[in-house]
């Protein structure tokens, strides 16, 4: 047993020695609920009426969504695709890549696997983190993704953010600038509002990177209960035949 | 033993083939010795993982597309679209990753209970072809993806093979196909990954295990069950692998799998060790990402690549590295095989040895500042120094008596 506990703690030990901190800027939790149906219905919503026109989700059916969320075909066909397509077909988007590239200097990536790729806390700190910036040709920038291409499409609803710069002292009492944001124009909806809706926004970005989830989770609680009862027999079955070897 | 053969279907099958011949001898009559502990499950682990690897391989295989402009498409669309598709893939990816977890366990087995001694040198040599292939194997599948982390990693790794003077540039050329990676790295990676690779895995298996059946297991206690025999023959120390020890491995299986499921269904990308974030994104020739990082179980050779600051150097001390594990049979000549019996020099040296190779593991995926290339040269030193230690600590170590037979 000590013999061990010593193997386990010489194979932890260089981990330990290496832990070394984060980097980059500070993340918000994004706290996202899979299981809150409404909050995946409506950041559907949001997630075609704002993203939809630009960004593809090129590997995502309509039809798909709609039966994982449980959102009628006809109010799929009729309120969420805009282009006039198949409740079967992907969510390509109508605007060419060319164009794209000419209006935002960059094709904007597609999002069907984004939330697994950038994680959602990003996601969610990401789309609450634009603000005025006048010396860019689109007027805004992002403190997570410096110099964007992408523009505050949700400006409407959250309304203008200016930095503000505050100098505080760090721990080793050097002095450290921070910046924040500072809603300096109220959008239609209240800071509150606002952040539960990219919240439904980004738990719907990550529904969308894996629908699978919900099954996969359901699906592994009842294999994982077979293989413990399985365990018990197996292991029933071996002492029985093991009984008469010393 | 001519009673035992059947009458009927059975006995027509064996008077053309040796059915029941084969299986007496590698299971009914194969005497294992009866002391196998912890460490023993694993070969029969690998056995099934390997299985499993080219069962959920095939049905990937009929909805994946080997074409750079498909392959990421087709992977989302096999995790969606495809009925199960989502748990064949994690199933494969899983397993991957898993099937390097029980190779490493396995072949730590062998190192700390002497298996790789006389007469036992030549099952070594086959299961070190099988890790070399095995890492073949992962590396080309690894690409098939089209993400990232599957562009970026396989071109650090071929260039590599750039820095070889004189014909670098032409061999990397050649194993490309292109000038860059491309569709046709993909498509004849794809081959190599679904065909060639696991056909030569399975030959080595199988002359593994016929090179093990033939001078028979060792154990925890390093003693040969074979020197003591009971009036028929059989080792006293021995029982037929048939029952005991496949009703044994079963409750391993049982074990490995529910580890498995847990992975598979609750964190398939096993918070980035096993699906990198990277790899959701379709590869790009042209945006570099920013810390190109190969899969955990080729850290600690990427570790020894980067510690030294001449790249062929590396290059070599990397393929060092990997064929100084090959040495241990004619490194390692004392005549006591377990750990249990070695003196304390020798378990410090093993205790190092571990301690390295996760380290070098860990400093692999990290970025290559000063502080830790520092820190993995320490260590590339310690895991070089641990083989050459097994050449000197035989001549001064002081062991302890090795029981007659097994305890």
């Amino acid at each position: 047993m000590k013999k061990q506990l010593i193997a386990v703690l010489l194979a932890i030990a260089p981990v330990c020695v290496f832990a070394a901190g984060g980097h980059g800027v500070h993340l918000d939790k994004a706290n996202i609920d899979p299981e809150n149906t409404q909050s995946l219905q409506r950041g559907a919503s949001l997630f075609v009426n704002y993203c939809l026109s630009c960004h593809s989700a090129s590997l995502m059916r309509f039809q798909h969504m709609g039966d994982d969320l449980g959102i009628e075909e006809t109010l799929v066909s009729e309120n969420l695709i805009f282009t006039g397509g198949k409740i079967g077909d992907l969510m390509t988007v109508a605007s060419s890549p060319a164009d794209s590239k000419v209006w935002f200097g960059t094709v904007p990536p597609d999002l069907t696997v984004i939330a697994r790729a950038r994680g959602v806390d990003w996601l969610y700190t990401y789309l609450r983190s634009f603000y005025q910036d006048d010396s860019r040709s689109i007027g805004t920038n992002n403190l997570v993704f410096p110099d964007v291409g992408m523009p505050n499409v949700l400006w409407e609803l959250q309304g203008v953010q200016e930095p503000v710069i505050t100098t505080i002292k760090g721990h080793d009492g050097k002095e450290v600038k921070e910046v924040s944001l500072e809603l300096v124009e109220p959008g239609l909806l209240t800071p509150t509002e606002f952040d539960r809706s990219v919240r439904d926004l980004v738990n719907y970005l990550d529904y969308m990177g894996e629908p699978a989830k919900h099954e996969r989770r359901e699906l592994g609680t009842k294999v994982i209960l077979f293989l413990l009862m399985f365990l018990v027999l197996a292991y029933l079955l071996k002492r029985e035949f093991w009984k008469d070897i010393h | 033993m001519g009673e035992k053969w059947n009458k009927g279907l059975l006995g027509w099958i064996d008077a053309r083939f040796p059915l029941s011949k084969m299986w007496y001898e590698h299971l009914a009559e194969y005497y294992a010795p009866k002391n196998f502990n912890f460490w023993y499950y694993f070969g029969s682990l690998a056995l099934m993982v390997l299985v499993l690897q080219i069962v959920t391989g095939i049905w990937l295989t009929m909805n994946y597309k080997p074409d750079a402009g498909m392959a990421f498409n087709s992977v989302e669309y096999i995790m969606r679209d495809v009925n199960w598709g989502w748990l064949i893939r994690y199933m494969h990816s899983t397993g991957a990753s898993m099937f390097f977890v029980v190779v490493y366990l396995h072949m730590f087995r062998g190192l700390i209970y002497g298996s790789f001694k006389k007469p036992r040198e030549l099952i070594w040599i086959f299961g070190m072809i099988i890790y070399v292939c095995l890492m073949a194997e992962a590396f080309m599948g690894y690409l098939l993806p089209w993400g990232q982390m599957s562009y970026w990693g396989a071109q650090v790794i071929i260039s590599l093979f750039g820095a070889i003077p004189g014909i670098g540039d032409a061999l990397a050329l050649w194993i490309r196909g292109d000038f860059v990676i491309a569709d046709a790295t993909l498509n004849r990676f794809f081959a190599f990954h679904v065909i060639a690779v696991p056909i030569v895995l399975l030959a080595l298996v199988v002359l593994h295990i016929l090179a093990l059946h033939e001078v028979g297991s060792n154990n925890p206690d390093g003693v040969d069950i074979k020197k003591y025999k009971d009036e028929n023959g059989i080792p006293l120390d021995g029982i037929p692998f048939h029952p005991y020890y496949t009703v044994k491995d079963i409750v391993g299986v049982a074990v490995f799998l529910i580890i498995f499921s847990i992975i598979v269904f609750f964190m398939p990308e096993m918070g980035g060790w096993f699906l990198e974030k990277d790899n959701f994104i379709p590869a790009d020739p042209l945006k570099t990402p920013e810390h190109i990082v190969p899969l955990w179980y080729f850290t600690p050779f990427y570790a020894i690549l980067r510690a030294v600051p001449d790249k062929f150097l590396g290059v070599v001390a990397m393929g060092g590295a990997i064929f100084v594990m090959f040495l241990p049979p004619w490194l390692d000549r004392s005549p006591v095989k377990s750990i249990r019996y070695r003196g304390g020099i020798y378990k410090i040296a093993i205790g190092v040895f571990v301690v390295s190779f996760i380290a070098l593991g860990y400093l692999g995926t990290q970025p290559a500042t000063p502080l830790f290339t520092n820190f993995a040269r320490f260590f590339s030193v310690l895991y070089f120094g641990f083989f050459a230690s097994l050449l000197i600590i035989p001549r001064f170590e002081k062991t302890k008596p090795v029981p007659d037979r097994v305890t």
